[in-house]
């Protein structure tokens, strides 16, 4: 009994310093996390708009509202298209890449630098640079094809002006920004492999693409997922490089559905409409999440 | 089966520095268990290496069954390899293994199973096939890293260090268990070691190596009685011989070849070998101060200084069996001797064995 209440008596000091140590985060996330969430449900059941006072309950309204319209359900489109075009182009380079930077060369520590960049520059200065090089007058990209003479000057392609162009452009710039962190996490997951095992698939008689496929990657699913999880979860819920590069245009063909909830909740100030639309990801990126950790879970290898 | 041959083999593994591998020339024989013995960064492993495919030669030339493999891929070579870490692969069940160099080599399927089965037959690892490598103890995974070695029928295998994860008890039936599966299959064998109570023990002949140059090879009997050089001598044999230099020439004996004067003079009890070497013709007197003793159960290790003469202060060890009663205090001054013809002559410049040469002992 005595030992029991000394190591109770022990315990209440490192309890509250537990409680004073994680308390900073749970306030954090409560407060930047949480309580817009639980706006964001809250509006989503109203008739919450910008400017008026009043709020009403109005059930799943908002939600059949926005499924029969016409837009949502193109930004849906939009958003998977985007999504699952993005994650392969970056899981296919990023792959390609990290087994570029894998064996050391001469300047590999720069080259590995300047692939970081695009991830550490800010997202929205990133993007505005790539307007810049897709304007429609100014375009670097143009300007070179032209003096290649592969378009004609008053014929050239109009970057983020035709519908199917522009989805490329924003799938690219998207790519651009997303591979240095999957290559990061690639090079991870590869240099974890022991170097042996490679060398024993070698002897063994294993090409290049056999070992790639039924030996690294396989070795390399957990952490693959890993990254492909975030890949899903940056690209399905950015709506930065849409914004900047074409605000959802031209006519909704690249409006993905972060980009409208945005332009229906705040600069259509119906913010119910804007919460169901942004609540609608919730229950995919969830899925998603799980999913993957799963795949992750199951593959983990000693 | 084939033979294994390098000729003037260089790797340098930076530009000006000394190479890992220096000039080596040797040829196995057929069906032989071969052993590179050396300290680590001998350049052992680099040399097995660049057989197996895995490091380009610098220059040289490496020949397998007689013909030049330098610019063959590893898949060409008909090696197998047993690497340190095994090398497992960690995702595929054991039967998957063991089925991969099959596949890779594309042995039709249908072969696959009889195949699988019968390289994990003669391991005796066929109830396993199911299992992950990780649920597999040392001894089983080394067990499926041959087998995964053997299914393809190679012409030579090559095997590093693929007994150092296992434990001292594991290691003794391991090893038992190589040398087996070695006489049943009777392919060339290329075996890297640091150890060299598994270099005896297994090899029909053992390389020695020392930065990347090759000391001596020879039978194991070879290497230990006869000695190329100093390294060699000090390598092998725990505890090394002792070395005593004097002028230009060094001495060498074995510690089992330095025994108390009181054991020939029959005034101790006195076991076979010693005799034997009483009979072995003349000895030299030499004192020994003793300095301490480890008993060691089957044996006793003195350690001590040579006391007067030529050699006077010279370090010494002596191996006795513990069945000798002789007494060895600690700062006493003993009569020892060495059997005349166990001595070796070693030039002190270079190392190396010179004919032996009357001398003057006191």
């Amino acid at each position: 009994m005595t030992g029991d209440r000394r190591r109770a008596a022990g315990t209440a000091p490192g309890w509250v310093l537990g409680t004073a140590m994680f308390a900073p985060s749970v306030l954090y996330i409560v407060l930047l996390i949480g309580v817009p969430f639980a706006l964001a449900v809250l509006y989503a059941f109203s008739d919450a708009r910008i400017g008026s006072t009043g709020l009403h309950f109005v059930g799943v309204e908002n939600f059949r509202s926005i499924l029969q319209s016409p837009s949502f359900r193109k930004a849906l489109r939009n958003s998977i298209v985007f999504t699952l075009c993005a994650q392969l182009i970056v899981i296919v380079c990023s792959n390609i890449l990290s087994i570029a930077l894998e064996k050391p060369f001469r300047g590999r520590g720069f080259v590995r630098f300047l692939i970081l960049l695009p991830w550490v520059a800010p997202v929205s200065l990133g993007t505005i640079g790539w307007k810049w090089i897709l304007d429609s007058i100014y375009s670097v990209i143009t300007w070179v094809l032209v003096a290649l003479h592969l378009v004609k000057p008053f014929n050239a392609p109009m970057w983020l002006g035709e519908p199917h162009l522009a989805m490329a452009s924003v799938i690219l710039v998207h790519c651009w920004r997303l591979i240095p962190f999957s290559t990061v996490i690639m090079l991870a997951g590869r240099s974890a492999i022991s170097k042996e095992i490679p060398e024993a698939a070698a002897i063994d008689g294993a090409g290049f693409w056999r070992t790639t496929f039924q030996i690294n990657l396989p070795m390399m699913t957990p952490i693959l997922s890993v990254a492909v999880l975030f890949g899903i979860i940056f690209t399905f819920t950015d709506m930065t490089v849409v914004y900047i590069l074409t605000a959802g245009g031209p006519f909704d063909s690249t409006q993905t559905l972060p980009s409208l909830a945005f332009a229906t909740g705040i600069a259509g100030s119906d913010l119910a409409a804007g919460a169901a639309i942004s609540l609608f990801l919730v229950p995919v990126l969830v899925l998603v999440a799980y999913l993957m950790l799963r795949v992750a879970h199951r593959a983990e290898v000693v | 089966m084939a033979i294994v041959e390098t000729r003037r083999l260089t790797k340098v593994f930076k530009q000006g520095e000394l190479g890992a591998v220096n000039d080596v020339s040797l040829t196995t024989l057929e069906g032989e268990f071969l052993v590179f013995l050396g300290p680590s960064g001998s350049g052992k492993t680099t040399l097995l290496r660049m057989i197996a495919g895995l490091e380009t030669p610098t220059s040289g030339e490496i020949l397998i069954g007689g013909r030049v493999v330098n610019d063959l891929s590893p898949r060409e070579r008909r090696i197998a390899m047993v690497f340190q870490s095994y090398a497992l692969y960690p995702h595929l069940t054991v039967y998957k293994n063991i089925a991969f160099p099959l596949k890779a080599q594309g042995v039709p399927k249908a072969d696959h199973r009889k195949k699988v089965e019968w390289a994990a037959g003669l391991l005796g690892i066929g109830r396993l096939l199911d299992r992950k490598p990780r649920e597999l103890s040392g001894g089983e995974r080394q067990r499926v890293a041959l087998a995964r070695a053997i299914v393809r029928e190679p012409a030579v295998f090559l095997l590093d260090e693929p007994l150092s994860n296992l434990d001292a008890k594991l290691r003794a039936s391991a090893r038992e268990e190589l040398e087996r599966f070695h006489t049943s299959v009777g392919t060339t064998t290329i075996y890297v070691t640091h150890d060299q109570v598994e270099a005896m023990a297994m090899g029909d002949r053992i390389v020695v190596m020392n930065f990347g140059e090759v000391r001596q090879i020879g039978t194991p009997a070879e290497v230990y009685d006869d000695p190329a050089d100093t390294f060699v001598a000090t390598f092998l044999g725990s505890p090394p011989m002792n070395l005593v230099e004097r002028d230009d020439v060094v001495v060498g004996f074995r510690p089992e070849h330095f025994f108390p004067v009181a054991v020939l003079a029959g005034r101790a009890a006195v076991p076979e070998p010693i005799r034997v070497a009483d009979r072995e013709g003349p000895y030299v007197p030499l004192s020994l101060r003793v300095g301490h003793e480890e008993y060691l159960g089957a044996e006793r290790i003195v350690y001590g200084a040579i006391e007067g003469g030529a050699f006077h202060g010279r370090k010494v060890i002596s191996r006795l069996s513990s069945t000798l009663t002789v007494r060895c205090e600690p700062g006493s001054v003993q009569a020892f001797a060495v059997t005349e013809r166990h001595l070796k002559f070693y030039d002190r410049a270079s190392g190396k064995r010179t004919a032996a040469r009357p001398h003057t002992w006191q």
